[in-house]
Order: C-alpha cells, then sequence, then structure tokens
C-alpha cells in the first residue's frame, strides 16, 4: 500500500493537476464525494462528475463513463466499491488520464496494479481534499498531524492558493 | 522536493512540529490567538466552514490556531492522525467517552488505575448506564476474560499511578482487536517520549496534558490523539459511522475516514460539553513540549537515581519503581519502556500512617504537592489526604499502605533531593511504629 501512498507523488499531483474527473461524484452533499468535489472545485480544479445517475453536480455536466468526457483528465478520483476499479482503472488507461487516485477505503490492488502498469500515477486510500489540505491549505488549523516541519515564514493566505 | 520524505527525529518534532512561523508578523514564536471568534471572509466560506466542507476557523469553542498548533505537535509527537485538546485531562476523558459510548455499552478498565479516572467513570457508569469490569491488568488473561460481545472500550495507564503498573500493550490490543473494540490507553506517565501507545496497538491515546507535556506545573489540560487506524464501521459504532442526528445526519467516519472520529469529537462532543483549551494555555503547553525530550532524560534518570537509594534504607519496607533490577514490571519496561519509566513512583515507609505524616513535615525541599510531573520535586502521602477517609484495612484493598508515600522526581540536583529524604526517614523512624 504504501508505495501507493507516496508524498512526494501525492504532492506533485496536487501542485500539477487542473481537471479532477470524480468518478460516482454524488449530488447528496452529505456524501464524501461531495465533500471533496466541493473542496477541489473551490480550490480551483476543474471538476467533472463522472456518474450515469446524475445530470448535473456543483454546476458541472455529468458524464456517465470516463470515456465520454470531451477534455483531457490530469486525475481520475474514485469514490466507488473497490468492485468496480479494475474496470475503472481500464477506462482511465483507455483515455490516457495522467493518474488514477482511490479515496479512502476504495482499495483495489487489481485497480492500482493496472492503472500502474499502463504507466499512470497511483495512489491508494487517500483522500485528494485531505491531501490538498495538509500540503496547502489549512488542516493544521483543526490539529491534525500534517507531518509539516518547518523553520520557514509561511505563505501569507495559503488557503485558496495553488 | 527530494528531500521532501525525511523522517524528523523526535527533538526536532518536539520543537517544530505544528507550528509554522507567522505568514504576516514573520513571528518565530506561536502567536496567542486570544480570540473568541473569527472574521469570515464571505458567507459562502462561512457556510463551507458549519458544513465541515471546508477547514476554517469559526469559534474558539471549537478550534483556535495556538490550540490546534499544540494539538498537531502532540498529535506528531504520539505519530497520531491527530488529536483534539480539552480543558483537562478529565475533560478530554469524559468527552472521549461521550462520543464513543451508548447506554448498556460495556467497557473493561484497569483496575490500577488514577483516582480521578476511577470516580469519573463510576460517575459516568452511574449516569449513563455503561457497565464496567475492572481488570487485573498484571493477569496475562484479565483483558480475555473480562471482554464480551458488548465491549466497546478498552481502558488503561502505561503506567499506572500511582501502583508503577506497566500495562502490556500487545496483549491488551490483541484483545481489543478480536472483540472490534479500541484499546485507548492513558499515557500521562510515560509521556510520547518514553512510550508511544499507538506503535504497540493501541487506538487512541489521552493525557493529562497538566503533568510531564507542559512539564512545570503552570496548567491544567487534556488531550485525546487518535491513531485513525479503527475501523468505526465495523458495525459496532453507529455513533460515528451511521447519521449523526447531533450534525444534519453527516457520517463521520464514511465523510472523514481516518479523521472520523477527531471530525467528530471536535465538530459535535467538544462543540456540545464546552471544554475547550484556552490559547494561553495552549502556548504555555507548546513550550513545554519544545523541551520534553531533555527533561524526560533527566527525569527518569533522577527519579531511578531516587529509588536505588532509597531501596534497603532503614525504615524503608518496599520501593515500587518498575525499571528497579527486582520488579514484576522490568520485562515490560524493557520492551515498551527503554528510556525509563517516568518519574512516579511509591515507597512504603515502616511506621505506618503516623510515620508518613512525620516524614512530609520533615521535608523541607520537596513540595507536598497533589500533582506529578513538575520540574519541581512533589511529595504526597495518601493515607493522610487523597486516601483519607479510608481505614488502614480500605486502604490495603485500594493498593496503598498506610505508610504508602508518591514521589514525583523534579529536576532537582539529585544529591539535594536524597539530602531531604534522608532527614525526613529520620522523622519518620520516630514515630510511633503501630503494633
Amino acid at each position: 500500500m504504501k508505495e501507493f501512498q507516496d508524498p512526494h507523488t501525492i504532492l506533485e499531483l496536487i501542485l500539477n493537476a487542473r481537471t479532477v474527473a470524480l468518478v460516482g461524484l454524488s449530488n447528496n452533499e452529505l456524501r464524501a464525494s461531495h465533500f471533496a468535489g466541493y473542496y477541489l472545485q473551490r480550490h480551483g480544479y476543474r471538476v467533472i462528475p463522472v456518474n450515469p445517475r446524475e445530470e448535473r453536480v456543483l454546476g458541472e455536466r455529468a458524464y456517465p463513463t470516463l470515456a465520454d468526457v470531451p477534455e483531457r483528465i490530469d486525475v481520475v478520483d474514485v469514490f466507488r466499491d473497490p468492485a468496480a476499479v479494475p474496470k475503472i482503472a481500464h477506462e482511465a488507461v483507455d483515455v490516457g488520464a495522467g493518474a488514477l487516485w482511490l479515496q479512502f477505503g476504495v482499495i483495489s490492488p487489481e485497480g492500482a496494479r493496472i492503472a500502474s502498469e499502463a504507466g499512470l500515477d497511483v495512489v491508494m486510500d487517500r483522500c485528494m481534499k485531505v491531501e490538498h489540505a495538509r500540503y496547502l491549505g489549512r488542516m493544521h488549523w483543526m490539529g491534525f498531524n500534517t507531518g509539516a516541519i518547518t523553520g520557514r515564514r509561511a505563505v501569507a493566505s495559503p488557503a485558496l492558493e495553488r | 522536493m527530494g528531500d521532501e520524505r525525511r523522517e524528523f527525529g523526535f527533538h526536532t518534532r518536539a520543537v517544530h512540529a505544528g507550528q509554522r512561523p507567522d505568514p504576516y508578523t514573520g513571528a518565530s514564536a506561536t502567536p496567542i490567538y486570544q480570540t473568541a471568534g473569527f472574521v469570515f471572509e464571505d458567507t459562502e466560506s462561512a457556510s463551507a466552514y458549519f458544513n465541515l466542507q471546508e477547514y476554517g476557523n469559526i469559534y474558539s469553542r471549537i478550534m483556535n490556531p495556538t490550540v490546534a498548533a499544540f494539538e498537531e505537535r502532540i498529535a506528531n509527537l504520539e505519530n497520531g492522525v491527530g488529536a483534539v485538546a480539552f480543558a483537562s485531562g478529565l475533560a478530554a476523558q469524559a468527552a472521549l467517552f461521550f462520543a464513543l459510548l451508548e447506554p448498556g455499552d460495556h467497557i473493561a478498565v484497569a483496575k490500577a488505575l488514577y483516582g480521578g479516572s476511577t470516580a469519573q467513570l463510576n460517575h459516568l457508569a452511574r449516569k449513563l448506564q455503561i457497565e464496567i469490569d475492572w481488570v487485573d491488568m498484571d493477569d496475562p488473561d484479565g483483558w480475555r476474560k473480562a471482554v464480551s460481545p458488548a465491549t466497546k472500550t478498552l481502558f488503561a495507564e502505561t503506567i499506572a499511578n500511582p501502583g508503577g503498573n506497566v500495562l502490556d500493550l500487545e496483549t491488551a490490543a490483541a484483545v481489543a482487536q478480536e472483540v472490534g473494540a479500541p484499546l485507548i490507553v492513558d499515557n500521562t506517565f510515560a509521556t510520547p517520549y518514553l512510550c508511544r501507545p499507538l506503535e504497540w496497538g493501541a487506538d487512541i491515546v489521552v493525557h493529562s496534558a497538566t503533568k510531564f507535556i507542559v512539564g512545570n506545573g503552570t496548567t491544567i489540560a487534556g488531550v485525546v490523539v487518535d491513531s485513525g487506524e479503527f475501523n468505526w464501521s465495523n458495525g459496532r459504532f453507529p455513533n460515528i459511522a451511521e447519521p449523526s442526528s447531533a450534525y444534519h445526519g453527516l457520517r463521520f467516519h464514511e465523510t472523514f475516514g481516518v479523521y472520523g472520529l477527531l471530525m467528530k469529537l471536535r465538530a459535535e462532543t467538544l462543540r456540545d460539553l464546552g471544554a475547550v483549551l484556552a490559547p494561553f494555555n495552549a502556548f504555555l503547553l507548546l513550550l513545554g513540549l519544545e523541551t520534553l525530550p531533555v527533561r524526560m532524560e533527566r527525569h527518569v534518570q533522577s527519579a531511578l537515581a531516587v529509588a536505588h537509594w532509597l531501596q534497603g534504607r532503614p525504615g524503608v519496607s518496599a520501593v515500587r519503581h518498575p525499571a528497579l533490577p527486582d520488579s514484576p514490571y522490568r520485562g515490560l519496561v524493557d520492551k515498551y519502556l527503554p528510556l525509563g519509566a517516568g518519574s512516579v513512583f511509591s515507597f512504603d515507609l515502616e511506621s505506618g500512617r503516623d510515620g508518613g505524616r512525620r516524614f512530609i513535615e520533615a521535608l523541607k525541599l520537596w513540595s507536598h504537592v497533589a500533582n506529578v510531573g513538575d520540574t519541581k520535586s512533589l511529595v504526597i502521602h495518601p493515607a493522610s489526604t487523597t486516601h483519607r477517609q479510608l481505614s488502614d484495612e480500605e486502604l490495603v484493598t485500594a493498593g496503598v499502605a498506610p505508610g504508602t508515600v508518591r514521589l514525583s522526581v523534579g529536576l532537582e540536583d539529585v544529591d539535594d533531593l536524597v539530602w531531604d529524604l534522608e532527614r525526613a526517614l529520620r522523622a519518620a523512624r520516630e514515630a510511633t511504629v503501630p503494633a
């Protein structure tokens, strides 16, 4: 698992990704996917919902599958049952996505292997919102252990900066 | 970016973790954000903070940047995913049990426990219909015998107050895992410098930060640190896994993953119980943690020297320091506390209750104080203070002899501490020894 939780890979993705396709993004404001989608959009990422059961989420048009998305995807962020991941991983490879990101509890060694062997960056059992907040956001304001150790002056107002 | 992965050492993290030099002023010390509320940027941000969709400061009863720096530092040192601080150690425990337990639940608790915790749990049990099994933590099968399918928590101290019993963490953690309940460990006497229970399978650590963490007896404080490892969605903790009626139907574990319990503890329990840590106290705790490893090294060294000195002195019948060669806990100390077994321990005077009183009254340097973990050396005689209402027989049942004295060895010169103890032992020998 640790190979798919590499801090350097995570930081690179958070800093460089622009377009994130959230597979399983729900319109239900209480679902984890909605929390993450809202946060990522607020922090400047282009969020594309991929969910056959939704027409629009967070003001964006939803697509039934990754193959239907008409633009380049930097990160495929998965909020689905682990059993669905291998198929999504194949689709992510086919559309030429840059990375496969599997959220908390979405643990699929097979899906990770499929994407990783095709050259995609893979992150597993981590939340993209949390990792953004850990490295660039305000997670430290909630008493969470970000692991950050620094003697350098912080950047002013980092919250909404990318 | 290649050096992002450096694993910094304990001393470095004790000084730096949780603090980022202030972006606006460049202040090198952590500013004390002495404010009740925080001005929102706009209405959208305000809603996002209240909905927990964005991490933002709302009100100091829920979060505060000075307090958060302390929380992150102790979480980092304990190797947890985060922490929530409280106004006292007992407030931290009360909030944690309040968040975890429901009426009818069963908990298994070590019998050798700080008296304040025993009283609190008995009180909670009565009020909330919690059933408690008190466990002999020295019995290798003690935990297994106490748990049942209704058990929701196992609770013990790393080093028990005042008996010095050392918890076999791996054994307790194995039983906790089997039954699907979190092992909660009060790590007050060990501190994360001497032992990190989360690394031995414990799920949650609590502290009275009043003791070695602040280190100088100036501040009452407590904290809960979570490993993030426990599976709250195992079907046994609907209060954390299922939609919460106290937070508009939010599922804390599903939504926040490893941070689920801490989010609930902050956004719901701290919000509702209100035993919040003051920013100024958090500032003192941050100062304390900076020197924790340095102080603990001296504390354990001096305490062991004093324990050795006391052994075999005329008038001293027993010395209960877990790191002494003849201690029954020596094996557990070698395994879990290789850097030292703390600096609080007790010993027995042959001259009983009267001897204890004379001993305390003869001391000039040691202070007679109901606290431990101070730079100053502290002493208390349970039979004439905390356990004064009990008969000699009842004292024995409580694990305290009439002549038991508890020491908290501070940072003074050991020679001076021993000089004072020698004078007091002489005074105690003049007491009438009960027949």
